[in-house]
């Protein structure tokens, strides 16, 4: 409504609403960690350290301290940067610091960077699947109600959902990459180090995310269309002689993509740490599979800030939706 | 050869015949109104001259003709090329009837290019030809809004320019003035007559509205259970019905002129539609006669006159003020309105969309604060709610729960007072189910079981329910045909001479207003412009918002009529 000023408070607020929450989700993690039972120094220092050397490692961890303290620690080392003795020497980790690694030293910060485009890569490239099979069957079989064609499209769909990603991933990758060897079988290859790579190897992967997903946007766009269809305003174009075509394409689409909007920001955000079994089953070095691991070996620094990234995201797909949201209906006003 | 030629038309919705062997026509140039309460197959008909019920399901029979296209047989091509180019539709609802995606140039512009070859630009400019014709002011910039960004007369404006745009031979409106406000619906009534008298189109008007059947055809149908009732021009069906239904439905229609009977209880004393209201009242069993029985702690019927005493004053508001919003946001919904209610009388306050009423109405029940002023009950400043003051609302459909049965709706208000005997919250929800008409038998059953009509009636047993002295009723009938309409105005008279109820009535319709009230306060954006006693507001208007809104109500007489249309250019030219 009021142009630039009316973005500019929105995401304003917004960024705010997101730093309480990334606040609210590390707290309830570092709670989470504390009162979970188990050793944390004993699993860190592995089956055969001697009680003194897990005393050393407990130490070392600040695992002694209350638990107000290492989430002070923790807060500051996000604002101002950390120093970190590894004994013998002193690691400097800088400003938007995540701490180390429990296991490996490594800083988590560094760690995220080097999975994080791993993660989006497979999330957006298969997000863009996900939406061209969802939507189009959505509208086909809205268009082709009650037709053979129209239950074709369902059976295919159900099916999609039904499936686990694992069997269609691993079918997938049998047949195309064993059998017809079109595509070598996949290795993750960074898109700065050759694009052209990275798209051939991430298209296994993409596919058979995106066929998990589509099926939901399938049923949703559907059922959302014929919603719409059934408005007073497609009436309208009806009565003056406009193509069925145009009704579909132009007016009921455009009236079903809020939901489609909505649901895709809840996918992708989720997606960025959940899509734990694509990664895993093509050897994608991402979050999903990273966080897995952490969660195994009590690694709070990394859980916690792997978390964190994942809110983010998170959070970004719904403000994002939002922003959508108010230029497909001038309607709504962003708040 | 006619314009409209329909012969022996069926459509039947499964086993339910909407419309049962309908034959009319329709020459080129002329006008009928097909007139009708809900569910008498009146928009039916219209849906089926345009071909618009196939594919739906619904089994169409007979012949239907339109602009020399016959609907039935013709190809999707064929049907395509009448819709909009030789005969348009103008649908009920504005908001609704447009896409809220994109700008109404845009959709008129789309329509227009189905019918004609035109480039995208020529296309434009004709949308905004049409819309500067039904008189949309700067249409070159509003052409580009979109229909939110439309108040509701200019939305049907925007709607009629559509239809307008491939220049049909046959208008189709159906409904095309019940959502808009009284002055408006005069504006759109007159540009109807104006552009038919301009292009010479046929006009086909669908409505409920006898009033704006006689404002608009030459010709009337009236309908009834999917069949024809009676048809003629609208002077002699409406100034000699022949039919004991069309006699029926002109008496209940409320009369703005018609003075109300001194010393009566509010409604069913009231002018010309008295009878028939009382009459068709009593076909529904809805008759006092067992008003002795009635539970309430009925107070004694005293009927005040005018100046009566201050202690006679139930419900008070001094200077009561509602503000909406923040900041440059910030809008006066209610500006500075006192008013009195006292024992017995009905006072009505009447105004247009957005004038305030319903926002007053719910802070004299306590359901909103004031934000400055107050609102005092026999004397005493309350804060709140208060059972004695009680309301009933516009839509009985939405202010019912659909998932709980009409006697759990009804008890709420003994529950919230305390009661916990529910053998005697049985009996008393039995007792106000007979007191409006219904029957004790109907406390199991659910809101979506009834009609209109007796939702409304559950609604009232509520608002009963607890006793109260003063009933506020926000709109109570203008969901209603006009025959329920009547019914439920005479129940709400009955109660208030039984039970000595103050009513305040909040409506748009002033006939209804006037039929009802003993006293009248005209609202116009937050404010009371003018408040007296009912006839003297009304054949004495001092306030020239007053003299507009009572010539904007459509009159039966079409000679009437054509008066008053000249007599709202002279106050447009004022």
């Amino acid at each position: 409504m009021n142009g630039i000023s009316g973005f500019a408070g929105f995401a304003l607020r917004r960024a705010l609403a997101t730093v309480v929450t990334l606040l609210a989700v590390s707290v309830i993690v570092y709670v989470v960690f504390y009162v979970t039972p188990g050793n944390v120094a004993q699993i860190t220092c592995g089956p055969r350290c001697s009680p003194a050397q897990v005393q050393q490692v407990a130490e070392q961890l600040h695992l002694n301290d209350p638990l107000y303290v290492r989430y002070g620690h923790f807060l500051q080392g996000i604002v101002a940067g950390q120093d970190y003795s590894t004994g013998t020497s002193v690691a400097h980790c800088p400003a938007p610091c995540l701490g180390l690694s429990y296991q490996s030293d490594q800083q988590v910060t560094e760690l995220i960077l080097t999975k994080l485009p791993v993660s989006l890569s497979l999330v957006l490239g298969a997000m863009v699947l996900w939406l061209l099979l969802g939507v189009g069957t959505g509208v086909l079989s809205a268009w082709r109600r009650g037709r053979l064609s129209e239950r074709v499209l369902t059976a295919i769909t159900l099916a999609g959902t039904a499936t686990p990603v694992f069997v269609i991933g691993l079918v997938l990758m049998i047949v195309v990459c064993g059998e017809l060897e079109l595509l070598p079988f996949p290795q993750y290859v960074a898109l700065t180090d050759d694009p052209e790579q990275w798209a051939w190897n991430l298209l296994l992967p993409w596919l058979s995310l995106a066929l998990i997903e589509a099926a939901a946007f399938a049923r949703l766009t559907r059922a959302a269309m014929l919603e719409t269809l059934a408005e007073d305003h497609i009436r309208t174009f009806r009565a003056y002689g406009v193509t069925e075509r145009a009704v579909i394409g132009r007016h009921a689409l455009r009236g079903a993509l809020a939901p489609v909007i909505a649901l895709n920001a809840n996918n992708v955000g989720s997606a960025v740490g959940g899509a734990v079994l694509t990664e895993t089953l093509f050897g994608l070095p991402g979050i999903g599979q990273e966080l897995v691991h952490a969660v195994h070996v009590v690694d709070l620094p990394v859980v916690v800030g792997m978390v964190l990234v994942i809110g983010f995201f998170v959070v970004l797909a719904n403000a994002v939706a939002d922003v959508l949201y108010a230029v497909a209906d001038r309607r709504v006003v962003l708040a | 050869m006619s314009l409209v030629e329909v012969t022996d038309l069926g459509v039947a919705f499964g086993a339910v015949r909407a419309v049962d062997g309908l034959s009319l026509r329709l020459d080129p140039g002329a006008s009928l109104a097909l007139v009708g309460e809900s569910g008498s197959g009146k928009s039916t008909v219209a849906a089926a001259l345009l071909g618009l019920h196939r594919g739906t399901g619904a089994r169409v029979t007979g012949s239907v003709r339109v602009a020399g296209t016959d609907v039935q047989r013709a190809s999707e091509e064929e049907l395509r090329r009448l819709r909009g180019a030789k005969a348009a539709m103008v649908f009920q609802d504005p908001l609704s009837s447009l896409d809220p995606y994109y700008a109404v140039g845009d959709q008129i512009a789309e329509v227009y290019r189905v019918h004609a070859r035109v480039s995208r630009r020529a296309a434009r400019a004709r949308a905004v030809e049409v819309l500067d014709r039904v008189g949309i002011p700067d249409a070159v910039r509003r052409s580009r809004a979109r229909p939110h960004e439309f108040s509701g007369g200019m939305r049907q404006r925007a709607l009629i320019a559509m239809a307008l745009a491939c220049g049909p031979e046959l208008l189709i409106a159906d409904e095309p003035t019940t959502a808009l406000d009284v002055t408006v619906q005069a504006q759109i009534l007159d540009l109807l007559h104006t552009l038919r008298a301009e292009t010479g189109m046929g006009l086909l008007l669908v409505t409920h509205d006898v009033g704006v059947a006689a404002e608009s055809a030459d010709d009337v149908l009236v309908m009834r259970h999917g069949r024809v009732v009676e048809r003629g021009p609208v002077a002699e069906v409406l100034g000699a019905p022949r039919e004991p239904y069309t006699r029926e439905l002109l008496g209940a229609v409320p009369r703005v002129d018609a003075v109300r009977e001194a010393g009566a209880g509010a409604g069913a004393g009231a002018g010309a539609g008295a009878a028939a209201a009382a009459a068709a009242a009593a076909a529904e069993a809805v008759t006092g006669t067992e008003s002795g029985a009635s539970g309430a702690g009925g107070l004694p019927t005293a009927v005040q006159a005018p100046g009566a005493e201050a202690r006679d004053v139930v419900l008070e508001a001094r200077g009561l003020r509602r503000e909406f919003g923040r900041g440059k946001r910030a809008f006066t919904a209610v500006d500075d309105v006192s008013v009195t209610v006292r024992r017995g009388e009905t006072l009505g306050i009447v105004g247009e969309s957005g004038s305030g009423k319903t926002t007053l109405g719910r802070m004299l029940v306590g359901l909103l604060e004031p934000t400055s002023g107050e609102v005092r009950f026999e004397g005493r400043a309350r804060d709140g709610v208060h059972p004695a003051v009680q309301m009933v609302f516009q839509d009985p459909v939405s202010s019912l729960n659909p998932r709980r049965s009409v006697g759990e709706s009804i008890a709420d208000p003994l529950r919230a007072r305390g009661e916990r005997d529910e053998a005697r919250i049985r009996e008393r929800v039995r007792e106000l189910l007979e007191r409006v008409g219904l029957e004790g038998a109907h406390h199991d059953r659910y809101p979506h079981e009834f009609s209109g009509g007796q939702r409304q009636r559950v609604g009232i047993a509520r608002a009963l329910a607890a006793d109260p002295r003063v009933i506020v009723c926000d709109e109570p009938v203008s969901a209603l045909d006009v025959t329920t309409q009547a019914q439920v105005v005479a129940l709400l008279g009955e109660l208030q001479r039984d039970l000595g109820l103050a009513l305040v009535f909040v409506a748009h319709d002033l006939a209804v207003v006037r039929q009802v009230s003993d006293r009248v306060a005209v609202m116009r954006r937050g404010r009371i412009v003018e408040e007296g006693p009912a006839d003297e507001v009304y054949d004495a208007p001092r306030d020239p918002y007053t003299r507009q809104l009572l010539a904007a109500v459509p009159s039966l007489d079409p000679r009437t009529a054509a008066e008053r249309r000249a007599a709202r250019r002279d106050l447009a030219v004022a």
